[in-house]
């Protein structure tokens, strides 16, 4: 490699590549080469920064200036004032929301003051596609350090000292999961690593492998190391095909170093890793059903016992962990379980990555410690709720979790304080709710999936998920009797405790968590006959406010149906029984003179 | 991979090539690069920094460009930043004189008082 004087990074993750950062970079590129600065300047391309909503995202060093929204348009100016002249664009700087401060510091931005990053420690730092970055972070050292200083028993000491909890949904102790495996005799046991990554809205497991691969490869390692296995499996879903990209290239240049393969680090420890795909199941994310399908079956989860650990791919111990578990491995092993039990609350350690959704400023990726409050997260971190409106509740967990209205938005966000809420961690999908957003349709909407993702395979899940979404379809088209209420919550109790796998088990949360804190909207719904929140079509009536009305006549012009007449300058008259609802005259009418209640 | 040996020395050559991206650095150049001085030959100078710093293998070293400074008729100018110390400015550097300089001031921290032209 050369010495640069200056690297300019530009964000590859998903969602910067879906805003043309890849234009961006190319642009950058040529006219590097039109400025003559080849030998100067060299362009990056890293995995996600986590700000998502500012994409595409370019951050320049050795000044750490941070430029967001840049599009192919603007890298001409970029080029020709910072790159020759030296000037920062303060035009494509960050501006933090509510004030006109500029920040050009990308340190200083308020999204990554409140982070802590260990999981997410190199993504948009360095470049996934070249090992040498990943080294220079001191990467494959765990592995060195375990392969070298340590013997099995003590990496898994370390692990439960450490205190690590499962981050993909269940927050089983890792360490007692290695240990299992590791306790169970086998010639033959396998590592595999759960990226199925399915809860909607939630991507901190693409955007790892998208963004540091190196460091799931390093901590499958180790754990082949730990349990006695000598080959592990990435299962990944299709639908992220950077990611698959990325991890691919990671494989065969860490096999080139020699750091997969035979005889790692001269000490006779082998270890492989092969990728399978999938296909973009919701069950396949369950463990037996992922194992199930990575043997070439249907993806169906069995009844446990036995575990994973016992018996698992091929009926082979297998240790089974999620995308951002491993990622945190390296780093315990490297500054110690002391170190990491420092990080978080008294029975959730670390730190976690929550992906930000909704309704909210900052769209994106952060990772805070444990135990860092709803409130912190969603104003300090999220900048708050677009044009000013009321936080309503957030849901985490994602179709498996519940929500938090917002009397208990100074929650510590860990996983036994979510438990207690009826909700649960989940992958750390957070989406966020405002007055406008209807929670018995939030409930309707987490219940539709579930029940699309239903394998199938038992009934409760199957026959009840479909009797429940029914029930609430009713409700929000204004058809619900009062016993809706109990048969929801008869009908989630039994789908909890019969239901064979997680699906089915987590499945009724949504349902028994709108009904705890907000019954009084289902009320309003099944015997008012009202949405609160404006959202459910067939129960909102449209009417011309009198007073505003102009005249002007152009609600009867878009009406497609022709429910609204009147006379020029006189106020507008709609028919309830021909409207439709379609919202048409309210986004055109000038004077905000209809309304829907 | 045969050894950890191995491993450092990959990861001692990337950190080399990677050490404009941390924020604390052993010595930082700047070379001022407004019209004036690219005319007077600056950017034959920055090349040669960068040259240098990459045969050397010289670590945490910055590079970085600034304005015109004002003095125009010493142009080209370089600046070596090194923390806790007062800013050493020279002028009329040509390639040749920058590589003495990196080697004398840089590597053997003593600065070439006769192309200094701030004597603080």
């Amino acid at each position: 490699m050369e010495f640069y004087r200056s690297h300019v990074l530009v964000c590859a993750g998903t969602g910067c590549t879906s805003t043309e950062s890849l234009e961006v970079r190319d642009a950058l590129n040529k006219e590097i080469e039109r400025l003559n600065l080849t030998k100067e300047v060299k362009i990056v391309t890293t995995g996600c920064f986590g700000f998502c909503n500012l994409g595409p995202i370019i951050v320049v060093y050795p000044e750490g200036t941070f430029y967001c929204r840049v599009n192919p348009d603007d890298v001409r100016e970029v080029a020709e004032e910072h790159f020759l002249k030296g000037r920062v664009v303060s035009r494509l700087l960050y501006k933090e929301p509510d004030s006109d401060i500029k920040v050009a510091d990308f340190d200083k931005i308020e999204f990554f003051t409140h982070q802590k990053r260990v999981a997410l420690r190199n993504c948009g730092l360095i470049d996934p596609e070249k090992i040498e970055e990943y080294i220079a972070q001191d990467g494959y050292f765990a592995l060195g350090k375990a392969l070298s200083e340590l013997t099995p028993q003590e990496v898994i000491e370390i692990i439960k000292k450490s205190g690590l909890r499962g981050r993909g949904g269940g927050g089983f102790s890792a360490g007692l999961k290695w240990q299992f495996a590791h306790n169970t005799p086998g010639n033959v046991k396998y590592v595999v690593c759960n990226a199925d990554e399915g809860d909607p809205g939630a991507f901190m497991d693409r955007s790892v492998l998208e963004g540091d691969p190196h460091s799931v490869i390093e901590a499958m390692a180790i754990a082949g190391y730990a349990i006695g296995s000598n080959q592990g499996y990435v299962y990944v879903r299709a639908e992220y095909p950077i990611a698959v990209r990325r991890l691919q290239i990671a494989i065969e240049q860490a096999r080139s170093l020699g750091l997969l393969g035979k005889n790692i680090f001269g000490t006779g420890f082998d270890f492989d890793l092969d990728i399978r795909l999938g296909a973009g199941a919701f069950v396949c994310g369950e463990e037996t059903a992922l194992l199930t399908s990575i043997e070439g079956h249907r993806g169906e989860p069995r009844p446990r016992p036995p575990f994973p650990a016992v018996e698992g791919l091929w009926k082979k111990p297998t240790l089974l962990n999620n995308v951002e578990t491993y990622a945190n491995i390296p780093a315990i092993i490297l500054k110690g379980a002391e170190w990491f039990a420092g990080i978080g609350t008294e029975k959730s350690k670390g730190t976690k990555v929550f992906a930000l959704a909704g309704k909210i400023n900052n769209t994106g990726l952060i990772e805070v410690p444990m135990g860092t409050s709803l409130k912190t997260i969603v104003y300090d971190i999220g900048g708050g709720i677009p044009g000013g409106k009321k936080f309503k509740a957030a849901q985490t967990g994602g179709p498996s979790g519940g929500c938090i209205p917002a009397h208990l938005i100074d929650t510590e966000i860990d996983y036994d304080n979510l438990l207690a809420l009826g909700s649960m961690m989940g992958s750390g999908g957070l989406i966020v709710m405002d007055e406008s957003d209807c929670m018995v349709d939030i409930a309707r909407f987490f219940l539709e999936f579930t029940q699309e993702e239903s394998c199938g395979k038992c009934p409760p899940c199957r026959i009840g998920t479909k009797r429940m979404l029914e029930i609430l379809e009713r409700i929000t088209e204004g058809k619900g009797v009062p016993e809706d209420i109990e048969n929801l919550e008869v009908l989630a109790e039994t789908i909890k405790n019969a239901s064979l796998c997680g699906l089915g088990q987590t499945a009724p949360n949504p349902v028994l968590s709108t009904l705890k804190f907000f019954k009084d909207e289902y009320e309003s719904h099944i015997i008012d006959k009202k949405c609160p929140a404006g959202v459910c079509h067939a129960l909102l009536t449209f009417f011309v406010i009198a007073e505003k009305c102009r005249g002007c006549g152009l609600c009867a012009r878009v009406c497609p149906v022709g429910a609204i007449s009147g006379k020029p300058r006189e106020p507008y008259i709609i028919d309830a029984e021909k409207c439709i609802k379609c919202g048409e005259c309210i986004e055109k009418c000038k004077f905000d003179a209809i309304v829907k209640m | 991979m045969k050894s950890l040996d191995e491993l450092k020395a990959i990861r001692e050559q990337a950190k080399t090539d990677l050490s404009n991206r941390e924020t604390e650095y052993m010595a930082r150049v700047e070379v001022a690069m407004a019209t004036c001085g690219i005319t007077a030959g600056a950017r034959e100078v920055l090349n040669t920094v960068l040259e240098e710093i990459t045969t050397r293998n010289l670590k945490n070293i910055q590079v970085s460009q600034t304005g015109c400074p004002g003095l125009c008729y010493n142009e080209p100018l370089v600046t070596i930043v090194k923390p806790g110390q007062p800013r050493f400015m020279y002028g009329k550097v040509t390639p040749d004189r920058v590589r003495k300089i990196i080697a004398q001031h840089i590597i053997n921290d003593q600065p070439i008082k006769e192309w200094l032209i701030n004597l603080e």
